[in-house]
């Protein structure tokens, strides 16, 4: 038999974690974007050497599991001096795991952006920072946009297993609630579940969001 | 307290990367399969099916797979049917990288111009004929490189199984870090052993889809 | 002094010697057509003159500016030189009136309501006012093009370098890009297009340049130069265009 009565005492409880996951989800979604934008325009544009590093840097991020990063950076980095709380951690550790994927999948739109534009930009007397600002981001975003907003998901949903360092987000609660009354099942199935509307609520952010930055494809 | 030097570590975590390895590869046949199935379902064209799919897809890819596992290692167990947490991972792996899979292949076998399909019916071919002789042989070719560059995905999955207290490669690291309070060396090691089982196969992945489309 | 002047211009890609010693001077309000063959060197000569191409040997100077090829350089002289390219290439998420005020906006640093004013004012020169708030691509070739001719205008350029601007357009599409060209060259604008239009470089044109194998083969009036050619090679040209 299954009592999912036996959570709604709990739902306080529920309703922090899973505060404290979207919180996280949206500054991790942000600089981890940043960052992706920054290291793919050096991939693209940059130095060889810089774009050395941000390949190694990539390259490192995606071969190694998430929860070792965290671990690394979390337990590994105080003892070298970096002390970190759980919370900083989980941020720093989701900003990079995020940043090497859409590092990757940004250099895609920009490599799809054609020479014409650039030339178009030149010619016209925009500076770099100009023609990546007015010019390439917009319609190169607007080309990966699905796979950034699919990745972002992933690194949402990933971030359960900051719980692993007691940063108290959704999935911490869910432990902490069937560890007092002994309904796992209830309550990881109820937390499964709120995952899942956070990841449509995640994706219509996005679409939303789309919607406005892309204003000129509802033309074609 | 026992004192592991050097070698002991990386003694100890080498054994343990069987486990990871043993895990990535039931995980994947496992996955694999039910994909298969999965994929079959869908091609049939039959509505319900094709819904029952899309529901899979949109459950076990749109919740974490901490929390797959949670469910059915604690979960199970508690509702009667007691499971290991070897088990517990690969039946949580297999459901994650199926959901995955079935959505890669998907999209491979939609890039197939449609009028391969029509083409192979006007040659009087069946729906199973056209399937096995033009469909997958095409799909097939197209699908290897993201198919082996989801393969590290798998590998990378595998490291939450330590948190349902399998034994595998992350499991003993967090256990070795215990033991030496040495967590910088540690998980240095562990990521550096991860990164050799998984580089490799994303840079095959790479290899295999610039062939792909140098042959195009 | 003339508005454009290279001298012994030299460019290589790699061994292949593409522009051989090109020696040309324009004057302000001329309008130029260089002719020739694919291949021939006219789009590169032309993109050297603001240089988005690098030349090896030789000099090129732009009203009283040494051209290099380094970017701030083709950011300075994107000040006194426009360019309108075959593909239009204009931006694809700005409005009409957003690709025309770009440049003045952040470029010139001139306010918005004043690069709207001159948005405006371009896009009717070129017959286009009523599409200011359109994206490009719902816009006709033609209608591209005519955009681009007045976003380059919006900078107010001394030349204007055109890059077989006619060549990806539908045949009756030309005509009207044609016209706002002839309008420009009326009013006194400096340019310089590389062409396959022999009619208008015969009625609008003051000169052609008819270049083969990298070299400046044979200049003059266009009236004299189309209906009597000099050399072999510019007769062999014009019996297979005309």
């Amino acid at each position: 038999m299954l009592y999912f009565s036996d959570l709604l005492p709990y739902s306080d409880l529920f309703f922090s974690g899973l505060m404290t996951t979207v919180e996280l989800t949206i500054l991790t979604t942000f600089l981890g974007i940043a960052l992706g934008t920054s290291c793919a325009t050096i991939k693209q544009y940059g130095h060889h050497l810089a774009k050395r590093l941000v390949t190694t840097y990539v390259e490192l991020i995606r071969n190694t599991p998430f929860i070792v990063q965290l671990f690394f950076i979390f337990f590994g980095l105080p003892s070298i001096g970096f002390k970190l709380s759980p919370w900083e951690a989980s941020v720093i550790a989701l900003t990079i795991n995020l940043g090497a994927y859409s590092t990757e999948i940004i250099r895609a739109g920009l490599n799809n952006i054609g020479k014409g534009q650039i030339e178009a930009a030149k010619v016209l007397g925009l500076n770099f920072r100009q023609m990546l600002v007015h010019v390439i981001f917009i319609p190169a975003f607007e080309k990966i946009y699905p796979a950034l907003t699919s990745q972002c998901v992933i690194v949402m949903l990933g971030s359960a297993v900051i719980s692993q360092i007691s940063v108290e987000d959704l999935t911490y609660a869910a432990n902490l609630v069937q560890s007092r009354n002994f309904r796992a099942f209830e309550s990881y199935f109820v937390t499964a579940f709120l995952y899942l509307g956070l990841s449509v609520l995640l994706r219509f952010a996005f679409n939303l969001l789309g919607k406005r930055l892309f204003a000129f494809r509802e033309a074609r | 307290m026992i004192e592991f030097s050097n070698l002991d570590i990386i003694r100890n975590l080498l054994f343990a990367t069987q486990w990871t390895i043993l895990l990535s590869l039931a995980a994947f046949i496992g996955g694999t399969s039910v994909a298969l199935a999965l994929t079959a379902m869908r091609l049939t064209g039959n509505s319900a099916m094709n819904m029952v799919v899309r529901v899979y897809v949109e459950i076990f890819q749109g919740t974490p797979l901490l929390m797959q596992m949670f469910i059915c290692f604690f979960g199970l167990s508690i509702l009667g049917y007691e499971i290991s947490a070897w088990s517990a991972a690969i039946l949580s792996l297999t459901f994650f990288t199926s959901a995955f899979l079935v959505e890669i292949w998907r999209g491979c076998i939609d890039t197939l111009p449609k009028g391969q399909w029509e083409a192979s019916r006007c040659l009087g071919l069946g729906f199973l004929q056209t399937l096995r002789h033009i469909i997958l042989p095409q799909a097939i070719r197209v699908a290897t490189a993201p198919t082996v560059g989801f393969s590290v995905q798998v590998i990378k999955g595998t490291a939450l199984a330590s948190i349902i207290g399998f034994v595998e490669l992350t499991k003993v690291g967090t256990m070795l870090n215990n033991a030496t309070f040495e967590p910088f060396k540690v998980f240095s090691l562990v990521a550096i052993i991860y990164f050799l089982l998984c580089y490799p196969l994303s840079w095959y992945s790479k290899v295999l889809e610039k062939k792909f489309n140098v042959s195009r | 002094m003339s508005l454009v002047d290279l001298h012994q211009v030299h460019k290589y890609y790699g061994d292949f010697h593409v522009l051989k010693g090109i020696d040309l001077s324009i004057n302000a309000g001329e309008v130029i057509s260089i002719i020739g063959k694919s291949g021939s060197g006219k789009s590169t000569l032309l993109r050297c003159i603001n240089g988005l191409e690098a030349y090896q040997k030789g000099g090129i100077v732009v009203d009283g500016n040494e051209v290099t090829s380094e970017d701030v350089q083709v950011r300075r002289l994107a000040l006194s030189v426009g360019m309108i390219f075959q593909n239009f290439n204009l931006f694809p998420h700005k409005t009409v009136g957003e690709n025309v005020m770009l440049a003045p906006t952040i470029v010139l640093k001139k306010s918005k309501a004043e690069a709207e004013k001159i948005a405006r004012n371009m896009l009717e020169k070129v017959g286009l006012a009523e599409k200011f708030d359109n994206y490009p691509d719902t816009l006709s070739g033609g209608q591209q093009q005519r955009v681009a001719i007045a976003r380059a205008l919006a900078m107010s350029p001394k030349v204007l370098l055109c890059d077989e601007i006619t060549s990806a357009l539908d045949p009756e599409l030309v005509g009207e890009v044609l016209k706002v060209l002839e309008t420009l060259a009326e009013e006194g604008i400096t340019l310089i297009l590389v062409t396959h239009e022999m009619n208008f470089a015969r009625e609008v044109g003051n000169r052609v340049v008819f270049m083969h194998q990298g070299k400046v083969w044979e200049e003059g009036d266009p009236k004299v130069l189309l209906t009597n050619p000099q050399t072999d090679e510019l007769k062999q040209f014009l019996g297979a265009v005309l």
